[in-house]
């Protein structure tokens, strides 16, 4: 199992740890609720170092990054960053991943889901047919997240990079808490706001950043913040998680990802894709809540009021915000409008659910 | 973590207290520590009959789902209602206002197959 820069803190701190994605990582600290709430309403810092970072350089960078997204990556400008998709051959879903411009038309950096760093560099090497330069730079780039509506505003104190006025989805590069060459984007995966924190793990850095993060925000209330919270965050604001709401079998239109799916430009499987937008789409991802008790989890199926299977859930929890059960699920389009009563088989049992609009929580 | 001694205990971590031939059974506080904030307990055998080991319910955390297990045979008479407003009891008083059932035992000789709590402590590492 491979350590974060950060794991001897967290183990320090008495989190619950365990592995993920090939890392010993915090589930959680003070508890699921607790860190959700503070995250909410303040600000929390998780340790997202097991993401994966490739760079790409050359003029061909871009070509390539076109050629195996679904977004159109020529939209970015040096600073910029974009959500976007990795379609298979079949049009389903490698990865999704960030494409950040670090220099237009030369370099960039991709960020991909951890359990899928091998996958997508075989995957974007396979069409590496121009020479682009690739470096796979996850194992030594260290990733915090800092998120919340005071996030930006305690972090702005550790640099003279203007980060307060960072628009969504852009970022800057500079020095942050004395350490250089730091990425500080105003992205995440909460929806309540902050920056992702994106350096070299070298010397004492990471631990660096760390202590000064806390110093300013420790005395805050600041929290650090699990995996297993980062989970409730994003799923009360509708995100994707792969490998529950997206994986190799579903195509980004049917997990309404049509708008990162540009038909302007030539990618893997745009062909099948756009057929499939032409033709409508079979089944769709939805949000629902529960109506009668009980909480959806990953792979429960759902019938409709006659007893035919319609779907399944991707994703589902007790939303600590809302204090309801919620999740996603791919059903048929016939159920897929908002108002449409579903059943979610929990434990045999058929338990009445809604279809809703996403995200849960606005 | 405690693990009171008038109580015995399961390798599934419920814990029952016996009073006679009747019993209170909840989880113990290494369990809800494992499964992290309880949001829902459903339990729908009261007045059913069940043997050793049995699911009698399951227990909804956050993140996790758990069944429970019956730690001798008997029939469940009683079920905690205050969990239903305030499955949170489960986390903050799991010995306590966090109890699940109360049961009749049928067969006071299972009781030997339980832990004490010296035992349960050394089977959870604490």
């Amino acid at each position: 199992m491979k350590n974060t820069p950060f794991t001897q803190i967290h183990i320090d701190l008495g989190a619950k740890m365990a592995e993920f994605a090939g890392y010993n990582m915090p589930i959680s600290y003070s508890g699921i609720n607790e860190e959700h709430n503070t995250v909410r309403t303040n600000a929390g810092v998780f340790d997202v170092s097991h993401m994966g970072e490739f760079m790409l350089k050359g003029d061909k960078a871009l070509d390539l990054i076109q050629r195996v997204t679904s977004n159109d990556a020529s939209k970015l400008t040096a600073g910029k960053a974009q959500y976007s998709c990795l379609p298979n051959e079949q049009g389903g879903i490698v990865d999704d991943l960030l494409v950040y411009c670090i220099e237009e038309n030369k370099t960039y950096m991709l960020v991909v889901n951890a359990s899928n760093i091998e996958k997508d560099w075989n995957w974007i090497s396979k069409f590496n047919t121009e020479g682009v330069e690739m470096h796979n730079i996850s194992d030594k780039t260290a990733l915090l997240a800092v998120q919340g509506p005071n996030a930006v505003k305690y972090m702005q104190q550790l640099t003279d990079m203007d980060i307060t006025n960072l628009k969504y989805y852009t970022f800057a590069k500079g020095t942050f808490a004395g350490v250089d060459n730091v990425i500080v984007s105003a992205t995440g995966y909460t929806g309540s706001g902050g920056v992702e924190i994106y350096f070299e793990d070298k010397g004492d850095d990471a631990v660096k950043i760390w202590n000064e993060i806390f110093r300013i925000g420790g005395p805050n209330g600041m929290k650090p913040i699990g995996l297993a919270a980062r989970d409730t965050l994003r799923l009360e604001k509708g995100f994707c998680l792969y490998g529950n709401d997206i994986d190799d079998t579903t195509s980004p239109l049917e997990a309404g990802l049509g708008w990162i799916t540009k038909f302007t430009k030539e990618f893997t499987a745009k062909n099948i894709l756009e057929a499939q937008k032409a033709a409508g789409v079979s089944r769709k991802l939805v949000g629902f809540e529960m109506v009668d008790k009980g909480i959806p989890r990953h792979h429960y199926k759902i019938q409709d009021a006659q007893g035919n299977e319609i779907g399944f859930v991707t994703s589902g929890t007790q939303s600590p915000s809302l204090g309801k059960a919620i999740g996603m699920a791919y059903v048929t389009k016939e159920n897929a409008a908002e108002g449409s009563d579903i059943f979610i088989m929990i434990r045999d049992k058929a338990v009445k659910a809604q279809v809703v609009k996403i995200p849960f929580l606005q | 973590m405690q693990f009171p001694d008038t109580l015995k205990y399961t390798k599934d971590h419920e814990w029952i207290k016996i009073e006679g031939n009747v019993a209170t059974v909840g989880i113990t506080e290494f369990a809800q520590r494992e499964l992290g904030d309880i949001v829902y307990v459903e339990i729908e055998t009261k007045g059913k009959s069940l043997g050793e080991n049995e699911v009698f319910g399951t227990v909804e955390a956050v993140k996790t789902v758990s069944d429970l297990f019956l730690p001798v045979s008997g029939t469940i008479t009683e079920v905690n209602a205050a969990l239903e407003a305030n499955p949170e009891f489960v986390n903050q008083d799991p010995y306590g206002q966090g109890w699940m059932i109360k049961m009749t035992i049928d067969n006071m000789g299972e009781v030997e197959n339980l832990m004490d709590a010296a035992a349960y402590s050394d089977l959870v590492g604490a």
